[in-house]
């Protein structure tokens, strides 16, 4: 396997456009004769498809939920970035690159951070063409905010529904277009396998999730904008049915997998309430600047109320240690933090399998300073939601916070085109590794979906189908269709029956969430990434013997759509504390306890300013690994402080 | 804080398949803590289920925030259930008592064709929004987005309109099985906007046949729509859209 970037040379600000200059185009008339398969129809595979469609591309896009319109997108509340200076206060394309490389702690490419800075002008002007309803000041311009203590406003935003409303602009798109016959859609379709035939991503096999029918769809290329892989962590900010399975299967088909280790955690989430719970509710993290967060001094105070604990036993740990940043200190400190407060026993709330996960939130000052009616303007719908959830509300008591897994800047490795090591397979958005290093910024997510999806990957993709013109016709009684075909429908019977059938899929994904959180989470070390390498292979073993699916393949069955998910999250997650163990050195949502400075994440430059690309090997405990080197012509490698 | 645990009978819509026939199966929830979602109570009965041997109710979900539209039920006669402007993933077992008798039953119109249990078909909602619900700009054809300034006022109204999540609930609610709040909402969002003015005529007879031949009722004013809503869409946009419609039908085709 070679790890080529493509990325063009030369002054950095010229490089898309020389790379557009330099790429083969596909005639207009010409487009109708290729057909290209999108799987998922989040912001990435949903602008892709409806641009491609608009384009003239033959595109069927297929999605697990009922609708395009409820990929996990639609949940992101804040906003999104870019670099429109609107405010007058000094933001600039080069300024939002610089903001994304250093926030990504160093390990990302340039060339393609550099891009996305530049894409995210465009983005906003053909949201707002869509009518996706930003934010407005009173003079009727777009009104900005700054987002995770960026030093510039440059976040737009639609109420606490930014994603909704982003993601309607690309399904309405999408919608104009398969009525226009351009994009066949295919709703409540899951991608269990790849087709590859020459070398070349040459189509998928699928699932009808009402029928179970197995059939594959063959195409000249594939793109995948499948997500992330945060529910490998069981209970995550996701939706439930957010998993990894089409990234994964293309990675066992010769896909490099990128720095999986890189996954971020969100401080401020819901805590778990109990062994059932399901999923961990987000709060903005703009709560963080009127809240202050504390523990109790004294184990012995955990259990009593917070109103009932004096100001002195009182430990308002992050003002302590961080006395310049205080509450405001980034997402991977405060939530580190955490972790550590409530391992020395002094977490609060309700006692889930022996421990008491949850730190204070406590707007008390910020409501005896600033007056209840202006907390409740300013946060009064999270209030809200808070209590709906929590029972209780935070204008009277605390609220209870802890992290909770949010992001994953891992995924396919892809090159400067979006192109993965298997050619004609692309990956856009949060499914890919490109550009957020490890970690991503607030407000960044939503950019870098919907600049793969409506402006790079349309582009990419006819220089792809440009170059090798003409595929051979791939029919579907080809052998290596239906090998494909025959091995998705044997993993199927396999699920369905394994010899001793025990517990519900959830069964295991709870306990391999639990090892994956406690040893490959906030904070990692040696010791604890090999005892997970031993347990998952055991607990995996397990899964496979044990698991209980009942009904049939052949019908609705939402036990066995789980049950192959959380079996391609074992095979990642072990890949997961195999990379978390390869990188000795702490950088951004990767904080290794053994690379550390009075508590600080200590990188190492020298030995780690690389890309981690692993390739399947067969076996899950023994992958390759590939380095791509990192290069930082622009921006200076620094050192992060918060002291 | 403080978790009571529950002890609740559940009668609960099973169904094969869209042509097979339904029937109400009962089961019992015990021990269900107070703190859980409504969904993780189901979770919980359904683990069981696929311990003893049987099979799980099938029910729709995703995001469990409140914002996918994915899940939707009615519970005890109500789509949602029992707590006002909130979805029933978002619905927590505080709101039931032990002893509680729960009928759960799937989204009830004709055009909502049973697919399993409590999972429905709602993709006539989808070919409603491809009949016109969006403004024709292609990709990179779009101007600098401060060019054509909106005023407050109006972009607000427009979001109002557009928090719609698609979850089909005002349909399950109103006596009719009228999808006219889903309808009007994405109609009047993109009609009170400045970029949706070249096709809103042409958009609103569209959608509105569309609805109509999907085989949802007509609107006859009962509100059950706005009150089941988990996002409180008001019933203004229903006569926002009549007014569309009429301005659509009296102009000319072209709308000039």
């Amino acid at each position: 396997m070679q790890l080529r970037s493509n990325e063009p040379t030369g002054p950095i600000e010229h490089r898309w456009d020389k790379h557009k200059e330099s790429s083969k185009l596909v005639a207009p008339a010409n487009r109708r004769n290729y057909s290209i398969i999108v799987v998922g129809s989040g912001l990435a595979g949903g602008a892709a498809a409806a641009s491609l469609g608009e384009m003239g591309y033959n595109v069927k896009c297929f999605c697990y939920q009922d609708s395009p319109r409820r990929a996990h997108s639609i949940a992101a509340q804040g906003g999104i970035n870019a670099a429109k200076n609107y405010q007058n206060d000094g933001d600039s394309i080069f300024r939002l690159f610089y903001d994304t490389v250093k926030g990504g702690d160093f390990r990302s490419r340039e060339s393609n951070v550099y891009r996305l800075a530049q894409l995210s002008v465009s983005i906003i002007d053909q949201a707002v063409a869509q009518g996706v309803p930003f934010a407005r000041e009173y003079g009727g311009l777009l009104a900005n905010r700054s987002f995770g203590g960026a030093q510039v406003s440059r976040t737009f935003y639609a109420r606490g529904q930014t994603g909704q409303q982003l993601l309607l602009g690309a399904y309405q798109a999408l919608s104009r277009q398969i009525e226009e016959g351009t994009v066949e859609m295919m709703p409540r379709t899951e991608m269990l396998d790849l087709i590859v035939h020459d070398g070349r991503a040459r189509g998928i096999v699928t699932r009808c999730m009402t029928t179970g029918k197995v059939s594959p769809h063959i195409a000249d290329m594939v793109v995948l904008c499948t997500g992330g892989y945060g529910n490998v962590f069981y209970l995550s900010t996701n939706a439930k049915g957010c998993n990894c399975m089409a990234a994964w299967r293309a990675h066992r088909h010769g896909a490099a997998f990128a720095n999986p280790c890189f996954t971020q955690i969100h401080p401020t989430c819901i805590p778990q309430s109990g062994s059932y719970q399901s999923k961990l509710t987000l709060m903005s993290e703009s709560l963080r600047n009127d809240g202050r967060v504390w523990v109790p001094r004294n184990k012995e105070d955990v259990t009593k109320r917070p109103e009932d604990i004096p100001e002195k036993d009182r430990y308002y740990y992050l003002e302590e240690r961080y006395p310049a940043f205080g509450n405001l200190v980034p997402r991977d400190v405060a939530s580190r933090n955490a972790l550590y407060v409530t391992n020395e026993g002094l977490g609060v709330g309700l006692e889930v399998d022996g421990e008491r996960r949850g730190v204070y939130l406590d707007f008390g000052d910020a409501i005896n300073r600033l007056g209840e009616q202006t907390i409740r303007e300013r946060y009064g719908n999270l209030f809200e939601m808070y209590e709906r959830i929590a029972g209780e509300s935070p204008y009277e008591t605390p609220m209870r916070i802890y992290p909770a897994t949010h992001y994953t800047m891992g995924g396919l490795w892809v090159d400067y085109n979006l192109q993965t090591t298997i050619p004609g397979l692309f990956s856009g958005g949060e499914a890919n590794f490109s550009d957020h290093g490890a970690n991503r910024l607030g407000a960044s997510a939503l950019m870098q979906g919907l600049a793969d999806g409506y402006f790079v990957l349309p582009f990419t993709i006819g220089n792809y189908l440009g170059e090798v013109r003409t595929l051979p016709a791939l029919a579907e009684d080809h052998p290596n269709v239906t090998k494909a075909v025959g091995a998705v429908e044997e993993r199927i019977h396999r699920l369905m029956n394994a010899p001793e059938p025990k517990h519900a899929p959830e069964y295991f994904h709870r306990k391999l969430g639990r090892i994956i959180w406690t040893k490959c989470g906030m904070s990692r070390n040696k010791e604890g990434l090999e005892e997970a390498l031993r347990e998952i292979p055991k607990l995996r073993e397990q899964f496979w013997r044990e698991v209980k699916v009942m009904g049939s393949g052949s019908e609705l069955n939402q036990t066995l759509e789980r049950a192959g998910r959380v079996a391609d999250f074992f095979e990642l997650g072990e890949l997961m504390c195999i990379d978390a163990l390869e990188r000795e050195e702490s950088c951004g949502g990767h904080f290794r306890e053994e690379h550390e400075e009075n508590g600080e994440a200590l990188r190492d430059d020298e030995g780690f300013t690389y890309v981690s690309a692993w390739e399947w090997t067969g076996n899950p405990g023994d992958p390759r690994l590939h380095k791509e080197p990192l290069t930082f012509e622009y921006v200076k490698p620094s050192k992060r402080s918060y002291k | 804080m403080s978790e009571e645990l529950l002890n609740l009978t559940l009668h609960v819509w099973r169904q094969d398949g869209p042509n097979d026939p339904g029937r109400f199966e009962t089961h019992q929830a015990n021990g269900i803590s107070t703190h859980m979602s409504f969904l993780e109570m189901l979770d919980v009965v359904n683990e069981d289920l696929i311990e003893k041997g049987k099979s799980p109710i099938a029910f729709d979900h995703d995001c469990r925030e409140g914002i996918c539209g994915s899940c939707g039920m009615v519970i005890n006669g109500v789509a949602h259930g029992p707590q006002k402007l909130t979805t029933c993933c978002q619905l927590h077992m505080r709101q039931f008592k032990s002893g509680d008798e729960i009928w759960l039953e799937p989204w009830r119109a004709s055009g909502f064709p049973v697919v399993k249990d409590l999972i429905v078909d709602r993709s006539a909602l989808d070919r409603i929004i491809q009949a016109g619900g969006y403004i024709s700009i292609r990709t990179g054809s779009a101007s600098e987005a401060n060019e054509m300034p909106i005023a407050k006022a109006i972009a607000d109204h427009a979001m109002d309109a557009a928090e719609c999540i698609g979850c089909g609930a005002c349909v399950a609610a109103c006596p009719n099985a009228s999808a006219s709040l889903f309808t009007a909402a994405k109609i009047s969002h993109l009609s009170l906007l400045p970029q949706g003015q070249a096709e809103r005529q042409d958009r609103a007879r569209k959608m509105v046949a569309q609805m109509d031949a999907e085989g949802f009722g007509g609107c006859t004013n009962h509100g059950e729509c706005e009150a089941a809503c988990p996002k409180g869409v008001s019933l203004q946009w229903i006569a926002r859209m009549n007014r569309e419609l009429v301005r659509a039908v009296v102009s000319s085709d072209s709308g000039v």
